[in-house]
């Protein structure tokens, strides 16, 4: 209960880390979202009328509290660039980026674990080494380069799918599903690569351990070995590396959105940053912190339970 | 276990040659280009590779080869520079939390949690919309992003190490902290020290790429190997040649400095 | 042996990876089939309905027409809103909510009479209280002014807005300003309608549907449009569309039956399966140069600049050669008032370095161009210039920065040493050229001259029409004389048209006219 008290409040803590270090430093950046919207008939006056219209001048320290007693409550504010609240904004965007991410987290496994065991069962035999080299390879093909090779390959030649023919979920599920798992690919691939070779050496690790040269002698089956004892052990260290791809997960998706124009939040992210749409961006920011904390917070338990020897 | 050997050598030798490779063409793109790489000619735009151009040209007439040379100069430093910060930030900040531990630790190791639970790009995107893209910036802000990792890596060797024999020996011998810290401990931590060093370099290279493509990395005229991929993109379809030689010049870096880790 | 099928993998990955790469190429032939060969835009029987896909590259700032400021919202929302006037494809202004209107002869009091019948998209009838109260929101008239509607400078001018009776409306200025019927094609809106910005209602040949962020802009036909048989088209979605990498992708693929601004080298790719057209930007692209700034307060360095940069070698290396050359701040599409001095500086790198000589800088000197990051053709711009001045000894560097900074820092804050961009225009030459006025808001440039102010005032003063033609003449004869910027050309827009579609026109101003598109009879 102490830990779980303790890890809960560093999640606390960090998310408030992160939102204020956020706050400050949009300060300190030229050019804000008054600037932005006015365009080329900005001028001083007009500007400062629409600085003092958002509460751009006030003080820092009111706009943070203020900011945040909405936030707990759900309200983000107002988005300059839209006109809206960003609430609303980002109600719509959610759905695709963290469909996104489920896609890509649902791939990675279902990849990696029938290829990580393969590649560790024959240590250095034929498959083991195909397996390795193309991990590495996918793991050195910069992600964006990746997208544009997909596009090219299964949107422009063999036709899978229409580059740019973004079908929401409401409208058409399947072919929601349809488009999406060509980007999920696109993230999943290099993902995949550094799961499998994880994967492949805590398997290892665990082959190599006496309780399974005692299970051998007892002259239990080499699959029933693996797949009883050794995979369970195994997986307990890939989980916490699993968290640590999710994060990597939604990272990938502001660029991968940009490349498949999905109207997700990494895209909304980029658009805003560059118009100085500060209230998106922030709201943004905090929430992938929030989720990437939480996935960590839980797994941190999940450890503790399924492995008693962790004490922190 | 004999295989693991011949497998694991393999691997270094492979990723060896890749790399005396690639820091040939990188060194020798120091002192010599076959052209100058922005000078620009209207008469020789987008040309399909021949002898005078091995890699093609550009949508300015400019020589790719030479290019793709001075742009991994350029990716070089960056990653290099990147690293270094890391490196030399985090071992100070690993060296200090893990071999004193207590409040410090706990407060560093707080902070480093937070951010290496963000994603790094996402980090990077921050930093740089607030201090300006450009080349130093982005070294900048990569730098910083790099060093939890760094720090992690070197405080949990720490925690090892400093239990060891050597060190109670040092002790007794009358050794100050600081002399344990960076001329006992430290050389021990050289193995694990260079293997996050290559494995640093490769994420700076591809990071690089990442912000190129958002636009926040190395400024034109000046080419590195994420600018000079990104920009391809507009003309994959007439000139996929742009795209061939800095792509295989991330790939083979990145894969050689992956090999050359392997074990 | 080991080691040596290591490397026949890896030659393998690399021959895969050039396969990826070069496969398109023979792909793009094998499509051509399914096309219909591309023929004259304007051929082909129009066909009543059909839906198409015009790609946008900027989100929209606003769905207010007052509010709106960028122009790749106003083209747009040209197909939603009209003015008591519109601009059509020749440059003229033509009736859109008026039927006709005249200027009192002392050119203070401007007299509209309504087209009888005309409705809003909700149903309601066009009246005269709606004119007087859309025309004194966007002069800043209204009592409660929103302070998020834009009102024109050349507006402030308007000192009221009367309804005589139900079909007439009268403006009254405070100075006399026969221009400007030039700005009174400001959108007509109904009078408190308080959901312009979520669901605007206008009376342009298309019909609002939806708006969603980041990805589209929905309009439909307007069934009552007063033109008979235009809109030819049901439906039409703008696909925001901001990386303009990627959007060929998306046009090879089909997802867009129009994109307007594309790239030479995009044109190049998609020329077998789209019609390319072309035609002018009307923007005056150019170096612009701080003309407070060390060292280009000296008009002899602005000019050294002049001969120093290759015009016609941006216009090749950039955009394929197309584009026009032009010498003031002036675009050609504007013949009535464009005075060709395209050649005032020749290229002359020994002519540029004698001028720095004389100037006092005989080695050169070191300088920034400040580009917004989001204009490609911009940027790509900077980089040849560069190029080009290193010939003459100066060195120049390229700073990208955001859009919102460039507004911020260069244009408002005026804190720049050069910068590329392309300045729009209304369609009056007097919007055009005043922002050279020593005085005027938009000065970025920080120019300064005293003739300059003089002649400009006289310019709008003048009822006769040859004399204002020739004083705004005289006008860009004076900025290329002071060489107040490095005027470099009115780049080429280059459009691709899904082959099926006819009728696609080009304005003097920045529109996207739908109404006149069609889908052409098989």
């Amino acid at each position: 209960m102490k830990y779980f008290i303790r890890k809960l409040s560093s999640l606390i803590l960090t998310l408030l880390l992160v939102s204020i270090f956020l706050f400050i430093s949009f300060q300190v950046i030229p050019g804000d979202s008054a600037a932005a919207s006015l365009g080329t008939s900005a001028t001083k006056e007009t500007v400062e009328a629409l600085r003092e219209e958002l509460g751009l001048n006030r003080n820092v320290f009111v706009r943070y509290f203020s900011w945040l007693g909405n936030a707990l409550c759900g309200d983000f504010g107002i988005s300059a660039q839209y006109n809206m609240p960003v609430s609303l904004l980002l109600k719509e965007r959610m759905p695709v980026t963290l469909w996104l991410a489920v896609l890509s987290i649902a791939l990675i496994i279902i990849i990696s674990i029938p290829l990580g065991i393969q590649s560790a069962k024959k240590e250095g035999g034929v498959s083991d080494r195909v397996i390795t080299f193309l991990t590495h390879t996918a793991m050195a093909v910069p992600p964006f380069f990746l997208g544009i090779i997909i596009t090219l390959v299964f949107g422009l030649i063999l036709k899978w799918f229409i580059p740019g023919r973004y079908i929401s979920y409401s409208e058409n599920p399947g072919q929601f599903l349809g488009y999406m798992i060509f980007p999920a690919i696109a993230i999943a691939i290099p993902k995949t690569a550094m799961t499998i070779k994880f994967l492949r050496s805590s398997v290892i690790r665990q082959l190599k351990l006496d309780y399974v040269r005692t299970a051998r002698s007892k002259g239990n089956q080499e699959n029933v070995i693996l797949y009883r004892h050794v995979l369970k052990n195994a997986f307990i260290p890939v989980i916490t590396f699993i968290a640590m791809v999710i994060a990597d997960v939604l990272a990938g998706s502001i660029i991968i959105e940009q490349l498949f124009s999905l109207p997700g939040m990494g895209r909304m992210l980029v658009t805003a940053i560059s118009n100085r749409d500060f209230s998106v961006v922030q709201a943004i920011v905090i929430y992938i912190a929030a989720v990437v904390v939480v996935i960590n917070f839980l797994v941190d338990i999940i450890y503790r339970c399924i492995d008693p020897r962790v004490r922190v | 276990m004999n295989t693991e050997k011949i497998h694991y050598n393999i691997n270094f030798i492979a990723g060896l040659i890749i790399i005396s490779l690639v820091l040939f063409f990188v060194t020798a793109g120091i002192f010599y280009t076959p052209y100058d790489p922005n000078e620009m000619n209207g008469a020789i735009k987008n040309m399909t590779p021949d002898f005078a151009h091995p890699f093609g040209t550009d949508n300015f007439g400019r020589d790719i080869l030479s290019r793709v040379m001075s742009g991994a100069g350029t990716t070089f430093i960056v990653a290099l520079s990147t690293v270094a910060i890391g490196a030399v930030m985090g071992t100070l900040i690993g060296a200090v939390t893990g071999y004193y531990g207590g409040f410090i630790d706990e407060i560093l190791m707080r902070v480093n949690d937070g951010l290496t639970s963000f994603p790094s790009i996402l980090l990077a995107l921050v930093f740089v919309s607030i201090i300006g893209p450009g080349k130093y910036n982005v070294i900048l802000a990569l730098g910083i992003i790099f060093i939890p990792s760094f720090a992690r890596v070197v405080r949990s060797e720490y925690i090892t190490l400093k239990q060891m024999d050597f060190v109670k020996n040092a002790k007794l011998m009358g050794a100050g902290d600081f002399r344990i810290m960076f001329v006992h401990i430290l050389p021990n931590t050289k193995l694990i020290l260079l293997s996050s060093v290559t494995i640093g370099f490769n994420n700076a290279v591809l990071a690089e790429a990442g912000m190129s493509y958002l636009q926040l990395g190395v400024q034109p005229p000046d080419a590195s190997l994420g600018r000079m991929l990104s920009e391809a993109q507009a003309y994959l379809f007439n000139a996929p040649w742009c795209a061939l030689a800095p792509g295989l010049m991330i790939v083979l870096t990145v894969l050689g400095f992956s090999l050359l880790n392997e074990r | 042996m080991k080691k040596r099928s290591h490397f026949t993998l890896f030659l393998l990955m690399v021959l895969v990876l050039s396969i990826a790469l070069y496969g398109c190429g023979g792909d793009k032939t094998g499509t051509d089939d399914e096309k219909t060969p591309a023929d004259d835009m304007s051929s082909g029987t129009p066909v009543n309905g059909g839906s198409v896909v015009v790609g946008i590259s900027q989100d929209l700032d606003s769905l207010d027409p007052h509010k709106a400021v960028a122009a790749g919202t106003k083209e747009v929302l040209f197909n939603v809103f009209e003015g008591l006037y519109k601009p059509d494809k020749d440059g003229n202004l033509v009736p859109a909510v008026a039927e006709s209107y005249e200027i009192s002869p002392d050119g203070k009091v401007y007299t509209f009479k309504l087209r009888q019948g005309l409705k809003f998209h909700n149903g309601n009838l066009v009246t005269a209280d709606d004119i007087v109260y859309s025309l004194k929101r966007c002069a800043g008239l209204l009592d409660t002014t929103d302070p998020a509607v834009v009102v024109e400078s050349a507006l402030t001018n308007v000192s009221e807005v009367n309804k005589t009776d139900e079909t007439t409306v009268e403006v009254v200025l405070k100075e006399a300003d026969t221009e400007l019927i030039g700005f009174l094609t400001s959108a007509v809106i109904p009078e408190n309608y308080d959901k312009q910005d979520t669901a605007p209602v206008g009376t342009g040949p298309f019909k609002f549907v939806s708006y969603t962020p980041l990805e589209s802009f929905v309009v439909e036909k307007n069934e009552d449009y007063y033109v008979a048989g235009k809109p030819y088209l049901d439906k039409v979605t703008f696909k925001i569309e901001p990386n303009a990498d990627s959007v060929i992708m998306e046009l090879l693929a089909g997802s867009i039956d129009i994109f307007p601004y594309l790239t030479d080298a995009q044109a190049e790719q998609l020329k077998d399966t789209f019609t390319i057209t072309e035609g002018h930007m009307n923007l005056v692209q150019g170096l612009f140069l701080n003309n407070k700034a060390e060292p280009f307060h000296n008009v002899k360095v602005r000019q050294a600049l002049n001969y120093a940069i290759d015009k016609q070698a941006i216009l090749d290396l950039v955009a394929g050669g197309k584009g026009t050359v032009i010498g003031s701040n002036m675009f050609p599409g504007f013949a009535k008032y464009y005075e060709d001095l395209a050649d005032k500086y020749p290229y002359d790198i020994e002519k540029a370095k004698t001028l720095l000589a004389e100037a006092g800088y005989p080695d050169g000197f070191t300088f920034t161009i400040t580009v917004p990051s989001n204009y490609k053709f911009h940027v790509d711009t900077a980089q040849v210039i560069v190029e080009q001045l290193k010939q003459a000894g100066i060195t120049a560097r390229i700073q990208q920065i955001e859009w919102a900074s460039w507004i911020n820092d260069v244009y408002v804050g005026r804190n720049y040493e050069a910068t590329i961009i392309g300045l729009d225009a209304k369609l009056a030459a007097r919007d055009v050229l005043e922002r050279y006025n020593s005085a005027a808001d938009n000065n970025f440039v920080n120019y300064s001259n005293p003739q300059y102010d003089e002649t400009l005032a006289k310019a709008i003063e003048a009822q006769d029409d040859a004399e204002k033609i020739n004083y705004y003449k005289k006008l860009q004869s004076i900025l290329a004389e002071d060489a107040a910027a490095v005027y470099i050309q009115d780049p080429a827009l280059l459009v691709a048209v899904n082959p099926k579609l006819g009728g696609y026109t080009f304005y003097p101003v920045y529109v996207l006219d739908m109404a006149s598109v069609y889908f052409k009879a098989e």
